[in-house]
């Protein structure tokens, strides 16, 4: 078609549209109205929505800490207290496995909507990550609290924090979207999600800091993107300079790139046929 | 792309697969990938077989046209909207759209229950594809015509289903598109709410000269509301032209007359069958057996019954309970009103059986094709007509 005006859509077989991102952007509001339903719904019953956002990590801190520093008796990070440094990494990997849980199992929940309508169907795995900064903001707050409880004063680095914080989200978008759709493509997929993020809470440096890891494994350690955001996270809120390994900044950095890509690949070659599928 | 035209189809085929040895999911396991991965070697290939809902359809519609697409279940109906509302994609083939496209194949896609009828109906208008602003503007009017007034602030799962059903087609008919795609939504809600919409659609393609391709197994809405008809048969259009045309082909279709005789005494001919061209559910049907006999039978006994897809009576006249009737030498007519029927089952066959007094079968006949059942009522059980709401009357001449 020579021009192209805003109205006209050709549908063929094969091709890949060339207007999916303008299509996104017009269905931006709904990408907004379904992370607002999702975050209504859940704290209809705010009460208990928000105390658990409180007491999983409360809890998760507690046993971290007595098996870590008073079990294993490793260090903490300069002068911070052990359960604070524990509680640093916890706000962004827990935001990491929530986002994930929920956006991996997103398009089947909506599969309703899926098989009825058309919109970029990426909308969905992403509002449901976005859903998953509320329990973030709640976790923050109680970190707050713990820092006045302990006396302990943040570092100023702390002004780079939103930074860590958006790359944690695209860490999360990129793993999730490819999981989103395996998870259409293949229905048993689902039961490996849970089991892969508890791995990742083991070899990833939640309950200890990662410059315990040998200087010669530091790089290698560094493939999962986690790490870099973790040790953003305690760099920020902690400060000192054990925490940043800029080599492994570079290499979280490029990983996400890379898992994005592939993960969106795998999105758009399969979101056609979703509706087929699900 | 023609200025007058508002869609253009070109070769479109839709290709499903069916696997015979994952049964119907149309999903797989990662187990089965896995193994197929492991043994590709050993693992002979599934029996795959092609199922082509849809066959290289061609079709142009105009501008302000309002086209029914009428077919048997299994046409390919439902398929080709969902590749319209780019759904799902074609397998072949090119679609060249002009204009926002509104689908409704469902009435309030996105409602949850636990939101209040105002917070979804700003929901299902952004699934809709509305802004906020447009919703905004757009309320009071979703508002007043879904008649939900009152229940605004009450979660939707208190709604009735016939509310939801009204609010949710409130929302669709108000969004501003040029090309309005209705699938069967209307099959629930009210004769009254029915009549309130076909009107509202009446009214968006008339004043406002949108395009509707309307899907509804409802013949009179059909006729009352589109200009244009488009018969689809496994796959394939089998007649495209104006609705009139369309709607008898499709009945034509369905009544071919075809049936299945087991018994009959050699004094007996048959000669005709005659049954209504549609077939509506809740009003009175006729249907009309002509039979030719040689010879005068006494006392018999004429059974007649309607079953269903699953061989279920549904409708039976006994003679038994009746008066004996007597088959007379002559050309015999036999008429069986049948009223008030109340049905769920779009197919039904047709058995009539007479006996002589001695209780030997003269004339049995099976499986008449009847034309599918419309306007179905869909959330009720099964409700036989009892006998004295079905009558025979013999004429002879």
């Amino acid at each position: 078609m020579k021009s192209y005006n805003e109205n006209k859509v050709v549908i063929e077989a094969g091709t890949k549209e060339l207007h999916y991102w303008r299509d996104i952007w017009s269905f931006r509001e709904l990408f907004f109205f379904l992370t607002w339903r999702d975050i209504k719904v859940r704290y209809k019953q705010a009460v208990l929505g928000a105390f658990w956002a409180v007491l999983q990590p409360l809890l998760t801190m507690i046993i971290f800490t007595v098996i870590f520093s008073r079990v294993a008796k490793l260090e903490t990070e300069g002068a911070a207290p052990y359960a604070i440094m524990v509680y640093c990494a916890l706000l962004p990997w827990r935001l990491f496995s929530d986002a994930l849980a929920s956006s991996s199992e997103s398009l089947l929940v909506n599969r309703n909507m899926i098989s009825k309508i058309y919109f970029p169907r990426i909308i969905i795995p992403l509002s449901a990550i976005m859903t998953k900064l509320v329990e973030f903001f709640i976790s923050f707050a109680v970190l707050i609290a713990l820092m006045v409880y302990y006396k302990f004063l943040p570092s100023q680095n702390i002004i780079f924090l939103p930074l860590f914080l958006i790359l944690c989200l695209i860490i999360s978008s990129a793993v999730g979207l490819g999981i989103s759709a395996m998870n259409v493509q293949f229905r048993d997929f689902k039961y490996i999600v849970p089991f892969a993020i508890q791995m990742g809470l083991y070899i990833s440096p939640v309950g200890f800091k990662s410059s315990i890891v040998p200087e010669k494994w530091r790089f290698l350690y560094s493939l999962n993107p986690m790490v870099g955001v973790i040790d953003g996270f305690r760099w920020c809120i902690l400060g000192g300079t054990g925490n940043f390994y800029v080599p492994g900044l570079v290499i979280s950095i490029s990983m996400t790139i890379i898992t994005f890509m592939i993960s969106y690949k795998i999105f758009r070659s399969t979101e056609k046929t979703f509706a087929d599928k699900i | 792309m023609h200025d007058n035209i508002a869609l253009k189809i070109e070769n479109i085929s839709k290709k499903y697969v069916i696997s015979h040895a994952s049964g119907k999911a149309s999903y797989r396991t990662l187990r089965e990938f896995v193994k197929e991965l492991a043994f590709f070697w050993k693992i002979k290939k599934d029996k795959k077989e092609d199922f082509l809902a849809l066959n290289d359809i061609n079709l142009e519609i105009n501008k302000g046209d309002r086209v029914a697409i009428i077919g048997r279940n299994g046409a390919g109906k439902s398929t080709l909207l969902k590749l319209l509302s780019r759904i799902t994609e074609p397998t072949r083939g090119k679609i060249a759209i002009s204009g926002r496209v509104a689908s409704l194949l469902e009435v309030g896609t996105g409602f949850h229950p636990e939101l209040t009828g105002k917070e979804n109906i700003y929901l299902n208008g952004a699934v809709l594809g509305m802004t906020k602003k447009e919703i905004e503007s757009k309320f009071d009017e979703i508002v007043n015509f879904s008649g939900v007034e009152k229940f605004l602030d009450t979660p939707l799962k208190r709604y009735s289903s016939g509310m939801q059903t009204r609010l949710g087609f409130a929302i669709a008919a108000n969004l501003e598109s040029e090309i309005l795609i209705v699938d069967e939504v209307l099959a629930v809600g009210d004769i009254e709410f029915q009549k309130k919409c076909l009107g509202k659609m009446d009214e968006i393609s008339k004043t406002k000269g949108r395009t509707i391709l309307f899907v509804s197994h409802n013949i009179l809405a059909v006729q009352n509301l589109c200009n244009k008809g488009i018969v689809l048969d496994k796959g394939e259009v089998i007649y495209s032209g104006n609705v009139e045309d369309a709607v008898k082909y499709y009945t034509d279709l369905n009544s071919n007359g075809n049936f299945n005789l087991i018994t009959k005494d050699k004094n007996l001919d048959f000669v005709d069958f005659i049954c209504p061209t549609a077939l509506h559910s809740k009003s009175n049907w006729d249907f009309q057996f002509k039979i030719n006999s040689q010879k005068h039978y006494q006392d018999c006994y004429i059974n007649f019954v309607i079953s269903n897809a699953n061989n279920l009576k549904i409708i039976h006249y006994s003679g038994q309970k009746d008066k004996f009737r007597d088959i007379k030498q002559g050309l015999n007519t036999l008429t069986f009103s049948v009223g008030d029927v109340h049905l769920n089952d779009s197919k039904l066959s047709l058995t009539l059986q007479i006996l002589d007094k001695n209780l030997n079968e003269i004339f049995h006949a099976d499986n008449f094709s009847l034309p599918s059942v419309l306007d179905l009522e869909k959330y009720t059980n099964h409700l036989a007509v009892c006998d004295n709401k079905i009558s025979l009357q013999l004429d002879y001449s």
